[in-house]
């Protein structure tokens, strides 16, 4: 039972941090940004390449290179189709995603890579008589944290000031002094964060890097934001922990005739959701269309 | 809104017609020239030439939908699947599948229809699917239309790949008869584009535009949005199905895995690149992407330079990339597509 929660909060929270880092970008632009798949990817491949140095180092190195992809792909692809409606940008996104996946494929090749970049929370531990894996525990804790220090960013600092302004109405928050650019590239950069460290606690869990593999995670964590509402961070937390809940659910409780088809009952989820609210679960202001 | 003026302003109802099938006379003649130029090729062309006319096929089924009801589609790819899965299972002697597939249901496992017919079945399988699912789906508009037909898709690969007993799940369904050639390919093709031009210039197509333009206007004046989204949909998903079963029959095996990620943002890829809100784009979309892969290709097996005997070749797994980067590029300097959403023949009349 406890193993059940705590694999659900921990999946849960993975796709959580990955919905957030694209929700961020949604809320600034409007942009779905696909390509936050790479992010992970070529984050993962950066502990890859340094995992014989000490962690933190490999650590470090991983979240600058999310962060300077993350940028990169704004100022040329994302930039020049701001005022392009939001299909053709989910589209450029794709093939942003597309381009930097077959880049990986043609550099690095496309065989599987193993890598370990935690080592030291590959060890189980009991609680309350259950055996769960410390890194699942860490997972969770790091998502805790990371949310509390977003929450403290957005709501404290300036710079999370205009950003929240510009996600409310972004052509009234240039009107009052918020400038268009920065606000933009800061959300870049923090979705870049994000998706370093959802690499490398992916990474960890999974043992193994190749040039696919943010997108399964991505594409989940795109569901969680569109069912919690995308543009909303509140949502983007609630959505992710709700698929992470309901994949868990699923697996544990389906018979196991039905377990193949476990991600099918997940999908027929979200289309009920979306049905019953278009706009996600918690849906972000300045959403709603307007007559 | 420029149909209805010309409308008021036409001679004579004859010049109208004319005027009006014009764009689609000259996709037509364009995707004739190009049977006529391949059945020329060798066969490596050939094969290369086919594959592009099924997209094209598919790629105008996404058309129908998309392009009139401005309605993001990722689902079109599932009902290829469909059609390409019923086709195969409809056509196969009945021998054939008791050794592949020994657990088919009696019916499905006795059906043999003719092969020509097997296009026509899949598409009309998909049709029907897209007919019970569509209905509430086509409700939502933007990213959530999007994510939904995005796990609709999803959900047709889920089943397909484990329902062992009809596809034979993960392992490939093999034995299928290639009788799609260059011909059969260009008809067909040519057929999808007839009937996507036909279906919009009908008062349900004008309407569905309408709604494109603006939703809550066209509610306003008595259009049934849903109704007539559902209906694009349905002939969209027949096309699509029609193109899943040619698809089968060409390459003479079927893998669910042939059906996921990478050809549906592939197809959509193509038909934003050749502009989505025209049919010419759709064509164009695909023939342009399937041309630059293709040069790409040759490039990369070593294209020699005429005159100076050198040879340019780039290492495998470059034209991969540099595809999807001149695809980037054409959306940022292009971002309603190649055609800007003209039809062909407005892209040749100067702007007034």
């Amino acid at each position: 039972m406890i193993q059940i929660v705590v694999d659900a909060l921990s999946l849960g929270g993975l796709y959580a941090l990955t919905a957030l880092g694209i929700g961020i970008v949604f809320s600034v632009m409007r942009l779905a940004n696909f390509a936050h798949a790479e992010l992970v990817t070529c984050a993962a491949y950066a502990l890859f390449a340094l995992s014989g140095h000490p962690a933190v180092m490999a650590i470090a190195a991983s979240v600058f290179v999310a962060m300077v992809l993350a940028v990169l792909t704004e100022r040329v692809a994302f930039r020049p189709l701001r005022r392009a409606d939001p299909a053709t940008m989910l589209i450029a996104s794709f093939t942003v995603s597309m381009f930097i996946q077959k880049l990986l494929i043609f550099a690095v090749g496309s065989r599987v890579k193993t890598l370990d970049p935690l080592p030291v929370l590959s060890r189980p531990v009991w609680i309350a008589g259950a055996q769960v894996s410390l890194l699942k525990i860490v997972t969770i804790a790091i998502c805790i944290i990371l949310l509390a220090v977003l929450v403290l960013f957005l709501k404290r600092t300036s710079a999370g000031l205009q950003m929240r302004a510009a996600a409310e109405d972004f052509t009234m928050s240039q009107l009052v002094g918020v400038r268009a650019n920065t606000v933009i590239v800061l959300a870049f950069v923090l979705s870049g964060v994000l998706a370093a460290i959802v690499a490398l606690l992916f990474a960890a869990q999974t043992g193994f890097v190749q040039p696919r593999l943010g997108v399964p995670l991505v594409l989940t964590a795109f569901v969680a934001a569109v069912i919690g509402g995308l543009g909303s961070l509140p949502g983007a937390v609630v959505g992710g922990l709700a698929v992470g809940a309901g994949a868990t659910l699923l697996q544990a409780l389906l018979p196991a005739d039905l377990r193949p088809f476990r991600e099918a009952f997940l999908f027929v989820a979200v289309i009920l959701v979306l049905l019953v609210k278009p706009n996600g679960l918690l849906p972000a202001r300045g959403m709603k269309d307007r007559v | 809104m420029t149909m209805a003026m010309r409308d008021n302003t036409a001679p004579s109802p004859l010049r109208e017609a004319i005027a009006r099938a014009a764009p689609l006379a000259v996709l037509m003649t364009g995707l004739l020239a190009l049977v006529l130029l391949a059945g020329m090729g060798d066969i490596v062309t050939q094969r290369r030439v086919i594959l592009c006319l099924i997209n094209v096929t598919v790629v105008v089924g996404l058309y129908i939908f998309m392009g009139n009801s401005g309605v993001l589609n990722f689902s079109a790819v599932g009902f290829m699947a469909v059609g390409a899965y019923a086709a195969a299972l409809l056509t196969m002697p009945p021998m054939l599948k008791n050794t592949f597939l020994p657990d088919l249901p009696g019916w499905l496992a006795a059906a043999e229809l003719p092969l020509v017919a097997g296009p026509f079945a899949g598409g009309l399988v998909a049709a029907v699917l897209a007919l019970a699912v569509g209905g509430p789906i086509m409700r939502l508009s933007g990213i959530a239309a999007g994510i939904a037909t995005f796990s609709l898709m999803f959900i047709i690969y889920i089943v397909l790949g484990n329902w062992n007993s009809v596809t034979g799940g993960q392992t490939s369904l093999m034995g299928l008869k290639g009788w799609v050639g260059l011909w059969p390919a260009g008809l067909f093709a040519i057929g999808a584009v007839a009937l996507a031009w036909i279906y919009q210039e009908t008062r349900w197509a004008i309407a569905l535009r309408a709604s494109r333009e603006d939703q809550v206007a066209a509610r306003a004046s008595g259009i049934r949005v849903v109704r007539l989204r559902l209906g694009a949909f349905v002939l969209g998903a027949f096309t699509c199905g029609v193109g899943g079963g040619l698809y089968g029959h060409f390459q003479g095996t079927l893998r669910v895995e042939n059906f996921y990620l990478d050809p549906t943002f592939l197809y959509v890829a193509m038909l934003v690149v050749g502009g989505t809100r025209s049919l010419t784009g759709a064509v164009i979309g695909t023939v342009t992407v399937a041309a630059l892969s293709e040069a790409l290709r040759q490039v990369e097996s070593g294209l020699p330079l005429p005159g100076t005997g050198l040879t340019l070749t780039a290492p495998a797994g470059l034209g991969d990339v540099v595809l999807a980067g001149l695809m980037l590029v054409i959306l940022i300097y292009r971002p309603q597509g190649i055609t800007g959403g003209r039809e062909i023949t407005a892209l040749f009349r100067r702007k007034t």
